[in-house]
């Protein structure tokens, strides 16, 4: 602070917390929501309480899901995609490292034709290839898979840039003296590299497991099998429209179930993420 | 800039390199290659006969008035949502580099809706806004306002801008705070020893100073508005009322798998492709003028 003026500062503290008011009022009336029951909130307007039927509906959606929308256990749903965000942050972040360990460390022909076949996937983002994507993974008979789900979209220029641009920064004598002590490079990768690369390691698994977990447009179009269903795909099954009422207390349940991993992650990882996020943009 | 030290093998880069480059290729190249394939192809309508139709399916494109008010609403609604989602980040942003009490605590509950996913923040929204039971629909009706989102186009596109701007406004700030944190002390300190209020140092220092960070904002938020929001589309108003929220990449969406227009919806995505490819020359150009300073 560069000089001190109270009423600045109390007009600072006032900004954020109407900010953060504005922002969390949304998620706690998804919680109160989630803890009536359906009559208490299609009686307008409903209680700004949270009401008795927490775990009712929380074990409800767990294990049998809704009526009248999808049928899956939220249980299932949440295991898949774990297992998609864990696959996918995982698997881009090995095949990234790699990748950039080749193209830094390495001189060899076509280098430079591979680096840009990596960065112009920068420009074809799933939403605009979706009908021929869907079609060769339809070919591939990955419908309905894990394979499927995650495949496709563990290719990631922006994790291969990061790495380069954090490789750029080891020193080169590390890789001397690496040479000299007859370590051939897997070993030096293993045994300098990895254990370097730790933070940044950390950083992209924090965004790119926040990018699995709410991947929607790829597993809408191909998952046709309820029990494949991820939990953000769950969420938007559970809501039948037409004349179908929606179980809204079970899917307010379901979305508290679907945003409390990732928030987890965001929040007990936040130096990492932060980092990670301002990075990877530069 | 290149590293001094290599290694050499004939065969281990590529193998090292094999993975990423064989999903590249099988899911990246050879299905935007097929796009711009069927965007030349007619099908008939029970898909048995295929014709080559040259660029008929873009003239056909751009003759449609559906297609070019869909453009026109992804327009607005980027702007709305770059423009919106910037200056409410900008502000707490400000405010949270001013304060020394509880920084971390503002910054943990302001950070949290990045990791909530697009669909499940229309989701809430919807509720929040329903027609017959939300809470904000019931407040509204007691200031005599009649909210029906699933009837009225301008409320549909209200709805869909708050709960974009919404989840990602945390993202703008972390961006915002990291580069008013960057900014030196001594040049506030300078303006203030001059005489300058708080507000006219924000508008002829820091402001300025923070324009690359603005402008990559200004562009990250133009590709989330355009690709991103797909998810808070499809959960709360799936396009409608009547195609008012009906943005491009949800065209693609629904020409292509609902209503199974394929050469239509591959022209649509070609089109898609060059304007992400324009939006990252964009970016990359600027980003490469930061260096240079």
């Amino acid at each position: 602070m560069v000089e001190n003026r109270p009423w600045l500062t109390v007009l600072a503290h006032a900004t954020l917390i109407a900010g953060i008011a504005a922002i969390a009022f949304p998620l706690y009336l998804t919680f109160v929501a989630s803890t009536l029951t359906l009559n208490e909130i299609v009686e307008v307007p409903m209680p700004l309480l949270p009401g008795g039927q927490f775990w009712e509906n929380y074990s409800r959606v767990l294990t049998a899901g809704t009526a009248f929308g999808a049928k899956a256990p939220v249980g299932r749903m949440l295991l898949n995609s774990l297992v998609v965000a864990l696959v996918i942050s995982i698997g881009k972040i090995a095949i990234s490292i790699i990748a950039s360990f080749a193209i830094v460390y390495f001189r060899f022909p076509l280098r430079s034709f591979f680096f840009w076949m990596i960065f112009v996937t920068l420009m074809l983002p799933v939403e605009v290839r979706i009908i021929p994507t869907f079609k060769v993974v339809s070919d591939l008979g990955m419908l309905n898979s894990y394979t499927g789900l995650t495949l496709p979209l563990i290719a990631s220029a922006t994790a291969t840039f990061l790495f380069r641009q954090f490789f750029m920064t080891i020193p080169d004598e590390l890789a001397e003296a690496a040479r000299m002590d007859g370590a051939g490079p897997l070993r030096f990768f293993w045994d300098v590299v990895v254990p370097l690369s730790k933070t940044s390691i950390a950083a992209l698994f924090v965004i790119q497991f926040i990018y699995g977990w709410n991947q929607y447009l790829w597993p809408l179009l191909i998952t046709t099998d309820e029990s494949m269903y991820t939990t953000v795909i769950g969420i938007k099954r559970m809501i039948p429209g037409g004349d179908a009422a929606t179980e809204w207390n079970l899917v307010m349940a379901t979305a508290m179930l679907a945003m409390l991993p990732p928030a987890l992650v965001v929040v007990l990882m936040q130096k990492w993420f932060v980092k990670g996020l301002v990075e990877q943009e530069k | 800039m290149e590293k001094r030290v290599v290694f050499r093998s004939a065969w281990l880069p590529y193998a090292l390199l094999a993975p990423q480059i064989a999903i590249t290729i099988i899911f990246f190249f050879w299905p935007a290659f097929q796009a711009g394939y069927f965007s030349f192809l007619l099908q008939d309508a029970f898909g048995l006969k295929t014709e080559f139709v040259g660029l008929q399916n873009f003239v056909e494109l751009f003759n449609d008035e559906h297609y070019l008010k869909s453009f026109k609403i992804t327009a607005h609604f980027s702007a709305l949502v770059a423009f919106s989602g910037i200056a409410i980040s900008l502000l707490l942003a400000t405010m949270a580099d001013r304060v020394l009490r509880g920084a971390l605590a503002y910054k943990t509950l302001l950070i949290w809706p990045y990791a909530v996913a697009p669909a499940v923040a229309g989701v809430l929204w919807a509720f929040l806004f329903a027609p017959s039971i939300g809470v904000f629909t019931y407040a509204l009706k007691q200031f005599g306002v009649d909210w029906n989102w699933a009837l009225q186009g301008d409320q549909a596109m209200l709805l869909v801008v708050i709960a974009s701007v919404w989840k990602q406004v945390s993202y703008n700030f972390l961006f915002f705070l990291a580069g008013l944190q960057s900014i030196p002390k001594s040049l506030i300190e300078a303006a203030a020893i001059d005489g300058a209020s708080p507000l006219r140092r924000f508008w002829t220092v820091v402001f300025p100073l923070l324009s690359p960070v603005t402008f990559f904002l200004l562009v990250v938020n133009i590709v989330y508005a355009f690709f991103d929001t797909f998810g808070v589309i499809d959960a709360t108003t799936e396009g409608g009322p009547a195609g008012a929220t009906q943005i491009l990449v949800y065209k693609v969406y629904h020409d292509g798998v609902k209503a199974g227009d394929l050469g239509g919806s591959s022209a649509q995505s070609v089109v898609l492709m060059a304007i992400v490819i324009a939006l990252t020359v964009a970016q990359f150009r600027f980003i490469e003028r930061k260096v240079q300073y």
